[in-house]
């Protein structure tokens, strides 16, 4: 039984094609993830999902509502957690509880309990009077966590649940999260762009580039599809000739070149590594540095977009965001 | 939708009653505008007649001068010789104005901090967002008046000697008329407004000239042709006269043609921009 089902999903802004052809399912009490750089297009398939936006073509259902037709019956059993805080900060924990519950039509009564059941699942029970002003990120947070819960959504849509948040209060977050899901048996669709995050606690996760899927399965089975351990050399000044060599090693699958460093997929890292050295010496290739990776989901980020996530966190996505951009611009 | 109505209004006027700094602020302005202003023109001396000219003329006229040159004043300035009682009831509609303004651009605040996306999301009446906004504009107005009204009244306002606890409604409700319409208007014109700029620039621009280019501040018998017919048109004048009718309401009596007049242009441009700005506003919020 799936619970949402998108259909080619795409949205244009202007010429730039921000979520282009994207086709899933995700299956009833899932915590299915969306991993991405800055601008691969997360937010906007969110925003599609949740009624904010219209799709320009494609379809999406959500809880067998049409996300454009139906979108009033969508709002009724969606939360959105938004990646932007937007919890008042004039008004108190508990004002804004309130008032969100007021949004979703959620009994006085009914509500006066669910907000302290959820305020203190999120840890903010001796916070709740004090005005959001006060609090930490994290709290604030917290505070959205909550008041997407309010209504009981069937699913909750987590747009980049712990960006900008230390590790302690990350793995609190994915703590609550986890039980959401077992404990409420709540569909969850959550974006990020830390890998950690995305292996922790995704059933399944789909690798979202450039508004496109690039890969979607489970964690486990994206680091197997990578065949491997892959060798992570830099040397200086090898021909082409001397990587096709490289290449048709018995133990070598694949031979890439990232920035500087040249990736060797093999398929047993710990033998293949001396026999590469060896190699590379009587080539007289000088080596600089020398790792063995095992298949993690940088590895698989890696392979299926051509760039390390690591490289595009934080500022440096927004710098990358731009270069796309530019890139874009020239053609 | 009424349940969120009431639920986002009451939000819009707790943030308000929380900043007691902002509601400070909208009161400062306008008593610096009463002391300054009003205070500063002293409309008796500008029309007396110096004493060795006076003395030229026959006597029984003599006699005849001051009340002659106080009928004249009151002409001008609508029934009153003091200027600080005529401008404060007039300060009265800016008042309206300026908080309808503030509401407008709230709007744009919501959108920036997402708030309004919270909104969007949720599975209410779309017009609620907006009759909320409405609501607490005119909530806020009216609180804003009374408050006025009593600085103003310490201040040495000169009510007129019949005023009664029904000209104190009729005031209410002109000051109620206007604010519907203009944080309507207010609302049509911010609600697809996206960045904070743009949204101060255009308050900037509607600001002066409905301030000044309305019977608010100075009377409209001194202006010329092209600024009456404008202030003609501005609903600012309406609600200042009709405000100001009633604060000096003597024992001459109220002048009830001209109320009619003022009420029926109030009421017209209420109800029109309330809708328009109703209409507006639910398209702005329509998703892209
Ligand atoms: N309202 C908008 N108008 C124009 N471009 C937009 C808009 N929203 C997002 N974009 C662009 O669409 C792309 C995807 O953005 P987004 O979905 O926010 O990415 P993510 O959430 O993965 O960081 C980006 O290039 C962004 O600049
Ligand atoms: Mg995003």
């Amino acid at each position: 039984m799936y619970v949402i089902k998108t259909d080619k999903l795409t949205k244009r802004f202007g010429s730039l094609v921000a979520v282009d052809h994207v086709s899933f399912t995700v299956e009833e009490g899932e915590i299915f993830g969306f991993l991405g750089p800055n601008g691969a297009g997360k937010t906007t398939t969110i925003n599609m999902l949740t009624t904010l936006l219209n799709p320009t073509e494609g379809s999406a259902t959500v809880g067998g509502l049409d996300v454009e037709k139906q979108d009033g019956k969508v709002r009724k059993i969606v939360g959105l957690v938004p990646q932007d805080i937007t919890v008042d900060d004039d008004l108190t924990g508990m004002e804004n509880m309130m008032l969100q519950s007021r949004l979703y039509h959620v009994p006085k009564d009914v509500a006066r309990e669910r907000i302290k059941e959820a305020m203190s699942l999120v840890g903010l029970t001796d916070a709740a009077n004090r005005r959001v002003e006060t609090y930490s990120g994290g709290m604030r947070k917290r505070l959205e966590l909550a008041e997407g819960l309010i209504h009981y959504p069937k699913v909750l849509f987590l747009d980049e649940p712990t960006l900008g948040l230390d590790v302690q209060t990350r793995v609190v977050m994915w703590d609550y999260i986890k039980r959401l899901r077992d404990e409420h048996k709540i569909t969850i669709f959550l974006t990020t762009h830390y890998m950690e995050e995305a292996d922790v606690l995704c059933d399944r996760i789909a690798i979202i580039d450039h508004g496109k899927i690039v890969a979607l399965d489970t964690p486990q089975n994206l680091k197997d599809s990578l065949g491997g351990d892959v060798i992570e050399l830099e040397f200086d000044e090898a021909t082409d000739s001397q990587i096709e060599t490289l290449k048709t090693m018995p133990m070598v699958k694949d031979v890439k070149k990232i920035g500087e460093a040249y990736m060797i997929k093999v398929s047993k890292g710990e033998k293949a590594l001396p026999e590469i050295m060896e190699n590379l010496l009587k080539m007289k290739l000088r080596i600089g540095k020398v790792s063995l990776v095992k298949p993690s989901l940088d590895q698989v980020y890696l392979e299926y977009t051509g760039r390390s996530l690591r490289e595009t966190r934080g500022e440096t996505g927004e710098i990358w965001r731009r270069m796309r951009h530019m890139r874009r611009v020239r053609g | 939708m009424i349940g969120e109505t009431i639920a986002l209004t009451r939000r819009e006027i707790k943030k308000w009653l929380k900043n007691p700094f902002l509601l400070f602020m909208m009161l400062v302005q306008p008593v610096i505008w009463m002391g300054l202003f009003g205070k500063a023109l002293n409309l008796s001396s500008f029309v007396s007649v110096p004493p060795e000219f006076l003395s030229q003329l026959p006597s029984e006229l003599q006699a005849q001068v001051p009340d002659l040159l106080d009928q004249m004043l009151r002409e001008t300035f609508g029934g009153t010789t003091d200027y600080f009682t005529f401008m404060a009831a007039g300060m009265l509609s800016v008042v309206v104005l300026f908080t309808a303004m503030f509401s407008g651009m709230s709007v744009v605040w919501d959108r920036r901090f997402g708030f309004l996306n919270k909104l969007l999301v949720a599975p209410i009446a779309r017009g609620s967002i907006v009759l909320a906004k409405v609501l607490s504009s005119v909530i806020r107005s009216m609180i804003q008046v009374l408050l006025i009204f009593g600085l103003a009244f310490a201040f040495g306002l000169q009510v007129g000697n019949a005023f009664g606890v029904l000209d104190f409604l009729g005031v209410l409700v002109a000051v109620f008329l206007l604010s519907l319409g203009l944080t309507s208007l207010f609302l049509a014109v911010t609600m697809r407004i996206k960045s904070h700029e743009t949204v101060i620039a255009v308050a900037n621009l509607l600001n002066l000239p409905l301030t000044f280019a309305s019977n608010a501040l100075f009377p409209v018998g001194q202006m010329p042709p092209w600024l009456q017919t404008v202030a003609s048109l501005n609903p600012i004048s309406y609600a200042a006269d009709a405000v100001r009718s009633f604060i000096l309401h003597s024992n001459a009596g109220l002048d009830m043609a001209k109320i009619a007049v003022d009420f029926q242009f109030l009421i017209g441009f209420a109800l029109i921009f309330s809708l328009i700005g109703i209409l507006v506003a639910r398209t702005g919020l329509r998703k892209g």
